[in-house]
């Protein structure tokens, strides 16, 4: 299910005094089974933008396509677009509305008119995809989780829809170290595994460097950079100009290259930075 | 050194919404000393925020001790000075910020102090100097940014002219710029007006610019000590589910790799500058 979005617009309070262009002529495209970044500073319309891939916002002008149909069509059959383009909001007490984690993954599923079966097996495969043990958590009350799990189980009530894309809006906000690294575990995962097509949206540029093979920079409505993370990660005057700041790696990197290292590769994560580093260190002892 | 909060043996118990009791801090003993910057670290549910909602009264101990400025939590006759003593910054700016002008939302505290008119318009001058805020003195909280207003919870709080202010993972929710504001803006304010600070976070490139840092884990203190002594513990560390700076990780996989470098590197500035040795 590929997204074609082509000059799209978008203001809040459109044609009030207080009319805010929070989108400026956006063209973008998403192929199937891609792990795409969605990386900006607070309110650089990344969240809007997203919004716009299952149809919660429609288009005020140019067209949002999912799959060959347009999300301003009347005839879209909007709730089927919406279990296919599954959303996971930035904070789980949104999502997150039933007594128990069985029941709330259950509810996407039991809406989908599934008989008592299917549903369950839904759920427990959700879970199973999330790390979630079925007989452990689906009984247990949503307010005993922790942070990381209320975010596992919001995805996983997402998931029991079976979409084929998948956003994660800003998931690992105000989680502990090891609540991050476990969801992250998680949605790399589901890509490698279910090889469903992921958009994920966050102010991390260590996040994004981690996971994202494709990262789409956005800063006040427009689309700064898109390209492979490597490319993108050349970029690091204009990433901070904008306020994010690049991995600790690529930095170290880019002072030892100011003094004399030869170190011609972008590290995307720690193992690269050490072996690129290692090489240049051990390169430059041996020549001494 | 002189101890601004002595905590000891504390011991916080609460009934979770499904009724089971939760020891949510066990016999804790710890100080916070005057001038300090001090970092509590931990995992979500350690203990931090209950141990630090003693430290302004917010909690009362039940058993065991808090003495603020010589004054003990327990008490209630000294809770409003203990307050004015110690501030708190909490993760959520909107949860904070109480007016549409900049200015008075920070007047409201010393306003409640009961301070002259002209005392009120010095401190308020005061703090939005020290935090760099004199452009936005005017303007509504919810016009900045999410960093700027976080800086306009703090100088609330620092117009109180507290002795120590606790901020509770004041940059959560932050993106890489106001992180960064809102840390450099802490750090300032314990080196140059010299407040004493308590900063919990998860962040450890936060934690590695305090003076000393405890790690909590199930209501019990487990390391105690400055972060170049604890991050080259690195095991211990990550066994608390903690992480450890980004400069640590590369040195300890540059070393294992054949290197010699330092085990206590903090900084990129510092891994930089033994590379290049």
């Amino acid at each position: 299910m590929p997204i074609v979005v082509k000059d799209l617009c978008f203001s809040y309070k459109q044609d009030t005094p207080f009319e805010k262009k929070v989108l400026h002529n956006i063209s973008l495209s998403i192929k199937d089974g891609e792990f795409v970044g969605m990386i900006g500073p607070t309110q650089s319309g990344k969240t809007t933008l997203a919004q716009h891939f299952n149809a919660l916002l429609a288009p005020q002008s140019g067209s949002v396509t999912v799959n060959s149909d347009l999300t301003s069509d009347p005839q879209v059959d909007l709730v089927g677009l919406r279990l296919k383009v599954g959303y996971v909001f930035q904070n789980p007490d949104y999502q997150l509305f039933a007594q128990t984690v069985g029941e709330d993954i259950a509810f996407g599923p039991q809406n989908q008119k599934l008989g008592k079966e299917a549903v369950k097996e839904r759920v427990t495969a959700a879970m199973d995809q999330v790390g979630l043990d079925f007989d452990t958590f689906s009984k247990r009350d949503i307010y005993a989780l922790s942070g990381g799990q209320k975010r596992r189980a919001a995805i996983a009530g997402v998931l029991a829809c079976k979409p084929e894309i998948l956003i994660l809006d800003d998931v690992t906000a105000g989680l502990d170290p090891r609540g991050r690294e476990e969801i992250l575990t998680v949605i790399r995962e589901l890509h490698q595994k279910q090889k469903i097509t992921i958009i994920y949206i966050s102010n991390s540029m260590d996040e994004a460097a981690e996971l994202c093979e494709r990262i789409v920079v956005i800063n006040q409505g427009r689309i700064l950079l898109d390209g492979p993370s490597r490319d993108i990660f050349k970029e690091s005057e204009k990433l901070r100009s904008i306020g994010l700041e690049i991995p600790e790696a690529i930095s170290v990197i880019e002072k030892l290259q100011e003094r004399g290292f030869h170190i011609s590769s972008i590290p995307l994560n720690l193992e690269e930075a050490i072996k690129y580093i290692a090489g240049a260190y051990l390169d430059r002892e041996a020549k001494r | 050194m002189q101890t601004i909060i002595e905590v000891t043996d504390l011991t916080y118990m609460y009934r979770s919404g499904s009724g089971n009791n939760v020891l949510a801090l066990n016999k804790v003993n710890m100080q916070v000393y005057r001038g300090e910057i001090l970092a509590i670290t931990g995992q979500n549910g350690s203990g931090k925020s209950t141990l630090a909602r003693h430290f302004n009264a917010l909690l009362t101990p039940r058993s065991g001790e808090v003495i603020v400025n010589g004054l003990s939590v327990a008490d209630e006759k000294n809770t409003a000075a203990i307050r004015r003593a110690v501030g708190m910054v909490f993760q959520n700016p909107d949860n904070q910020l109480v007016s549409s002008v900049v200015e008075e939302d920070i007047a409201f505290g010393p306003e409640n102090l009961g301070l002259s008119q002209a005392e009120i318009v010095n401190r308020v001058d005061w703090a939005l100097e020290s935090l760099n805020l004199e452009a936005y003195r005017h303007r509504s909280p919810n016009s900045l940014s999410e960093g700027q207003k976080q800086l306009v919870a703090i100088a609330g709080v620092l117009a109180m002219k507290p002795t120590c202010i606790i901020l509770d993972e004041p940059t959560a929710h932050l993106d890489p710029r106001g992180k960064r504001e809102v840390l450099d803006n802490v750090l300032r304010l314990n080196r140059e007006e010299g407040i004493t600070t308590v900063l919990l976070t998860h962040f450890m490139n936060e934690v590695v610019h305090c003076d000393r840092m405890i790690v909590m884990d199930q209501g019990e203190i487990k390391m105690t000590g400055s972060p170049r002594d604890l991050f080259r513990l690195t095991e211990q560390i990550k066994a608390l589910g903690l992480d450890l700076p980004a400069a640590s990780k590369l040195a300890h996989g540059l070393n294992l790799k054949g290197l010699n470098l330092p085990e206590n590197i903090l900084t990129t500035e510092e891994l930089v500058n033994s590379l290049c040795q």
